[in-house]
């Protein structure tokens, strides 16, 4: 075989074996099988072939938001001109939003915090991957796209660097990196975004492009997420539509306001069967039934509309659904594989909580009128409690049924202590 | 002849790295999650502790051989009730707006399990002198973690550092603001503490691996 016949395939397999053992094979590697599956085989014991590894996976998830992304990328200059030249009366979508100018706006604000996100991201897994001398995990690559997609807009890139490096040290490498973190690492960038730059992660002025560059000034604008609307008591001053809501063209995060290419991408991951149904089925009705709750208090009476609770209280209870982060949250972060409940029973509960918390947090507390990435936090503390208790009613039960047996099985006797112990 | 001899420095060394009270033992934490968004605070804190935990030690090690073992425990309160409300009464004289910032956590020494953990470890079965040392080693240890603690907090935090605006001004946009850097608000709050000192033992342990327990 002369080397002129190697394709890149070869070339790479080659160069590996000259880094083999070195320190920066793992950074080397990451390249590899970044592109190309890697050229070794297991050798010992028998294994299945599925074709769906880790990273086939980690992309399922990416092109689930594609969709999403470019949508948020023609939402950012959308609500951007409309906030400078007012909201078109006759609104049609390729007029007013599938525009370049649009399209353009999205390219420098949006592009930039994905890079951003990706480039700090994967340099923390790289130096870490260098220094534990394992291979790089794909685990960044879903969180890496996730992140930009749920900050504001205006979020400073140096911010989201520094959260970045928090959430991928703190939230997962100190945990022993990909597959063994707590927290969905992800939320936990949003979380530290959060409570370390209040004013960038909430208000009026930071869901539109330039809002705060221009705030104080005579061409000052706002951009009010319909939440925002709600926890102050101004409902009426809102103008958006239900069906603006569900398409997605109001302000907010960066990726969370079409409802509609969410529902699309999470049905996409459901017959991917990459994240589980069962989770987002939960949490939705979670969310209905807290959001029933609210609505049946407002019928009978019992609050003021002047109670500062009113507002969200009085919304109603499906719109939940379709305003803030709600529905991202529960397609692309409560479904997390990892942070989640694992057992079918533990998924309900998991997800039922997310939902029904996510719109409790959203009403009683005004001060973040967000609360579907605390919620899911919440659960992801809870979900290996939640695993535990459904594992052992599953142990109770068969004992249970092994006790009342009328015949027992050969050998089960003495049999049980043992058992007790073993399950323990 | 040295000042202290070879044993006796160990006293005062081990607790400020490899038996750190707080890092490794992971006694006195309360307090190092609650006072330490500023340096001053911590530094104050930590004079404190090694003011009762020095003395306390000294006091206790007298009466090692009288105090009946049944009741050491109250005997033991009563003499860190009594130098806490020491240190207390003299805050709230010479330093009124500092006791205010530390609130009720003076009062809250007499609680911190490293105190009691030395009287009962340590002072009891030791002479005065070298409680005395060790009392102040390991409140030097709990300081040092404190004041790391409290230099960072309030430095990312506030951006100040002993009330020095170090970073420039937030408000007239000098200095590190002028360009775009902003506090970091999650530094003030407790939490922030827990995983700061979740580093320092992060640090700590992988410089030296001895400290990884087997699991």
């Amino acid at each position: 075989m002369s080397d002129k016949r190697l394709t890149l395939k070869k070339r790479l397999h080659i160069i590996k074996h000259h880094f083999r053992g070195k320190k920066m094979a793992p950074a080397f590697n990451a390249f590899h099988t970044f592109l190309f599956t890697p050229d070794e085989t297991t050798h010992n014991g028998s294994h299945i072939r599925a074709a769906d590894d880790l990273k086939r996976t980690m992309n399922t998830v990416i092109m689930a938001l594609v969709p999403v992304l470019l949508f948020s990328m023609f939402n950012a200059g959308y609500q951007h001109y409309s906030a400078i030249n007012g909201f078109p009366e006759n609104f049609s979508v390729m007029e007013h939003f599938l525009t370049w100018d649009n399209f353009w706006i999205g390219i420098i604000k949006v592009l930039p915090l994905v890079v951003v996100s990706y480039i700090v991201g994967l340099t923390v897994e790289f130096i870490f991957a260098v220094i534990k001398g394992h291979e790089v995990e794909e685990g960044y690559l879903v969180t890496g796209m996730l992140v930009p997609l749920i900050v504001p807009i205006d979020t400073p890139l140096w911010m989201l660097s520094v959260a970045v490096v928090f959430g991928v040290v703190i939230g997962k490498e100190v945990f022993g990196g990909t597959g063994m973190n707590i927290l969905n690492p992800a939320l936990t960038i949003r979380a530290f975004l959060f409570f370390a730059y209040p004013t960038w992660m909430s208000g009026d002025k930071v869901w539109v492009y330039e809002a705060v560059e221009r705030a104080g000034g005579p061409d000052a604008i706002s951009g009010e997420t319909i939440l925002g609307y709600l926890a102050q008591n101004k409902a009426a001053e809102m103008t958006y539509t239900t069906s603006d809501m569900f398409w997605g063209f109001i302000p907010g995060s960066v990726g969370e306001t079409s409802t509609f290419l969410i529902l699309l991408g999470g049905l996409f991951l459901i017959f991917s069967k990459i994240a589980s149904w069962r989770i987002m089925l939960s949490a939705v009705i979670g969310s209905l039934v807290m959001g029933l709750i609210f609505n049946g208090v407002v019928d009978q009476g019992w609050i003021a509309e002047t109670s500062k609770f009113y507002g969200l209280m009085s919304f109603d209870f499906w719109k939940h659904l379709i305003v803030g982060g709600l529905a991202f949250g529960i397609v692309y972060m409560a479904t997390d594989p990892v942070t989640g409940a694992q057992t079918n029973r533990g998924k309900w509960f998991y997800g039922f909580f997310i939902g029904f918390i996510s719109v409790l947090i959203r009403v009683f507390n005004p001060a973040y009128p967000e609360g579907v990435f605390l919620a899911i936090l919440l659960m992801n503390v809870f979900a290996p409690t939640i695993d535990h208790y459904v594992v052992r009613g599953n142990v109770n039960r068969r004992m249970k049924r092994l006790k009342n047996a009328t015949v027992l099985p050969e050998d089960s006797e003495g049999k049980e202590k043992e058992l007790q112990v073993e399950t323990a | 002849m040295a000042l202290l001899t070879k044993k006796d420095a160990k006293l005062i060394s081990d607790p400020l790295a490899d038996n750190n009270p707080i890092t490794i033992q992971v006694l006195g934490i309360c307090s190092a999650l609650a006072i330490t968004a500023e340096l001053k605070a911590s530094i104050v804190m930590a004079i404190a502790v090694m003011f009762v935990l020095g003395v306390g030690n000294v006091v206790i090690s007298l009466m090692r051989n009288i105090i009946p073992s049944k009741i050491r425990i109250i005997v033991q309160l009563i003499v860190v009730a009594t130098l806490v409300i020491v240190v207390d009464q003299v805050l709230k004289a010479f330093a009124y707006e500092l006791s205010k910032t530390l609130s009720v956590f003076v009062g809250l020494i007499i609680t911190n399990c490293i105190i009691m953990g030395r009287f009962e470890a340590f002072a009891l079965g030791n002479g005065p002198w070298r409680s005395f040392l060790d009392g102040i080693g390991n409140a030097l240890g709990y300081g040092v973690i404190l004041v790391i603690v409290g230099f960072f907090r309030e430095l990312l935090g506030s951006g100040t550092l002993l009330g020095f605006k170090v970073l420039g001004d937030p408000i007239a946009k000098t200095g590190l603001y002028s360009i775009g850097y902003e506090n970091n608000g999650f530094m003030i709050i407790p939490p922030a503490a827990l995983i700061v000192v979740g580093v320092i033992i992060w640090v700590q342990r992988s410089r030296n691996k001895a400290l990884i327990e087997d699991h």
